[in-house]
């Protein structure tokens, strides 16, 4: 196809005339990639900017007050962020707390002691568990997770941590089956297979000369880990780690169904809660009056702005990674 | 003195191989008993009926054919728009800004859309498409077509950086035009890795409920016609989330009925896509 175009475009016009063409439709092309590129920065500062637009009226009504008001009252207009910010910063919390120690077990599992004949299938399969979307793990929360919970662990907990300080106070009862705990259960068990898709990822970039080297000098599997492998890959894991959090921060479907909407804090982590996405989510078709869609667009502004600093991090993170592993320039 | 070092060594190295084999164990199970969950519910009672009929009230066997329509035609047209500008920006920063500032810039913000929570994308088109308009199938497919594009930018990019610099050079030397090299050597060179991408924002977009919510909603009905674009549309995840969220038996049967669906199908995309990856040259 190249030679049949060129050769055609030299035989009909002189050399000269031809080179121009191309020059103009090599700038022409470079021009629409360029667009192309152009508008993912468009999109990306339309989204601030609309959210921020839809958001206005609540700015202006609430002010620096709505991030730390706790007031949430439709009918009287008063809006208050800090429910729902406490409840998304405590089940992506409780979610890391229990996801990012297993994730990173999975991985070194598949990477160190996993046979070799079982090592491309559980990493396949964990790959495509990532991909699960996430209201299939809500409703499995709602339907079969949140009663199991309600019925057996949670009486369970309360009775066990009920006379201990602290304890005593996060797992207060009564049972409700929903709630900040269960919904930061879910969320650990669907980020767990993203977490340990990207540790493997990141522990494979490790040169393999340098665990080599550890073992020939007699290091156990362990001290290979603890010492080479996991320094090593560090910024990785922890980019790695941020992505996952920025994705079970703003996670809506695994939450909605199992958070129990209530915009009360109540310091046991059994308690019902909300968080922001799913607050969003429940309320925002059903939203009347003046401020009540602006104040949940403006906690969609919050919830832009927690993710935006978690991901940026994330990316740096991974860049420096990919600086070092020799990826050149990226 | 020795001795006593390497049992405490050993010891350490087998309460850590326990653990994280422990955690294999449980992860994988875990997650081995919510898809052995999700196929129980299921397949109980799936009859053809799904496909056939359409969402109806409570009691009336109803089925899901107009949520599975309607998610078909906003993926389709989510797709048909947001590849080309993928894979024409994705290719901006692979051939032209590899190593510029402002295609730092890009790169860095387009990796933050990949991963920006999927509601934010709901509330920015129904601002922009929505408000003060009815909900509408065109809303939904565009805030789909939203997330498409950071997906496929990000694949294609990777892959036409594993392109080698040989095959351009090559092409080069021969006094080929750069956009000929690029359309008819490195994206060919990359062709399996771009199709693996589309295959995965396919996959993701698949399952995307919250983005829906405030754009496409809902319709219990069918819209024939390009009308039906201008209206409120169903799709599978939308339905599954508000059947999930009924007070009736049979609704929330169809829900798990809907959730099988769409795990099947995310799984069998990944799984032809992985299949495009294997080929890669």
């Amino acid at each position: 196809m190249v030679d049949a175009t060129l050769t055609e475009n030299l035989a009909s016009t002189s050399r000269g005339a031809a080179l121009r063409r191309f020059g103009r439709s090599d700038s022409r092309f470079r021009a629409l990639t360029g667009a192309a590129a152009l508008l993912v920065v468009i999109i990306f500062v339309g989204l601030i900017a609309t959210l921020a637009y839809g958001a206005w009226p609540a700015i202006k009504a609430f002010g620096f007050g709505f991030l730390t008001s706790t007031a949430w009252n439709p009918v009287t207009e008063h809006f208050g962020a800090f429910p729902a910010i406490y409840g998304t910063l405590v089940t992506s919390a409780v979610a890391m707390l229990i996801a990012l120690p297993i994730g990173i077990g999975i991985a070194i599992f598949l990477t160190e002691l996993c046979p070799r004949s079982l090592k491309r299938p559980i990493g396949i399969a964990i790959e495509l568990l990532a991909g699960i979307p996430s209201i299939v793990y809500g409703i499995w929360g709602l339907f079969i997770f949140a009663p199991f919970f309600q019925q057996t662990i949670e009486p369970w907990l309360i009775a066990v941590f009920g006379n201990l300080p602290i304890l005593s106070t996060l797992f207060a009862g009564p049972p409700f089956g929903v709630g900040i705990f269960t919904a930061a259960l879910i969320l650990s068990i669907m980020i767990l297979p993203f977490i340990s898709a990207v540790t493997r990822d990141v522990f494979e970039t490790v040169p393999p000369t340098l665990k080599e080297a550890a073992y020939a000098i007699g290091c156990t599997t362990w001290e290979v880990m603890w010492n080479v492998v996991l320094p090593y890959s560090r910024a990785g894991v922890v980019g790695g780690a941020m992505l996952a959090l920025g994705r079970a921060l703003g996670e809506t479907m695994a939450v909605t169904f199992v958070i129990g909407n209530s915009h009360h804090i109540n310091g046991s982590l059994l308690s019902p809660g909300t968080t922001i996405s799913a607050s969003i989510a429940n309320e925002f078709t059903e939203a009347l009056g003046d401020l009540y869609i602006p104040a949940l667009i403006e906690l969609g502004l919050v919830l832009f702005g927690i993710t935006f600093i978690v991901l940026a991090v994330a990316q740096i993170m991974l860049y420096r990674l990919n600086v070092r592993a020799g990826g050149g320039s990226r | 003195m020795n001795r006593a070092l390497y049992a405490r060594r050993r010891l350490t190295n087998g309460i850590f191989l326990f653990l994280s084999l422990s955690a294999a164990a449980v992860g994988m199970g875990w997650l081995g008993l919510i898809l052995t969950t999700l196929v129980m519910k299921g397949a109980v009672g799936f009859s053809t009926t799904v496909f056939t009929e359409i969402t109806k009230s409570p009691g009336s066997n109803g089925g899901l054919a107009n949520a599975i329509g309607g998610s078909l035609i906003m993926t389709s047209i989510a797709v048909v728009v947001g590849t080309p500008i993928g894979i024409l920006a994705g290719t901006y920063l692979a051939e032209y800004g590899r190593d510029k500032a402002h295609a730092f810039v890009v790169r860095f913000v387009n990796d933050i859309l990949l991963s920006a929570p999927s509601i934010l994308i709901g509330l920015f088109i129904y601002e922009i498409l929505v408000r003060g308009r009815p909900y509408s199938g065109i809303a939904g497919a565009v805030a789909l077509a939203v997330i498409v594009v950071p997906v496929v930018v990000r694949i294609t990019e990777n892959m036409l950086l594993l392109v080698p610099n040989t095959l351009r050079e090559a092409a080069a030397a021969l006094g080929t035009p750069r956009n000929f090299i690029i359309r008819t050597v490195t994206w060919r060179a990359a062709r399996a890795g771009i199709v693996t991408g589309v295959l995965l924002a396919i996959a993701r977009i698949s399952g995307e409920t919250a983005p829906l919510l405030f754009t496409a909603l809902n319709n219990s009905g069918w819209v024939n016609g390009i009308e039906a674009l201008r209206q409120p549309m169903a799709s599978l995840p939308a339905v599954i989330y508000f059947y999930a969220g009924s007070a009736y038996d049979d609704w929330h049967q169809l829900a798990w009925e809907g959730a099988l669906l769409i795990t099947l199908a995310v799984l069998t995309l990944s799984v032809v896509a992985r299949f495009f990856e294997s080929r890669r040259y």
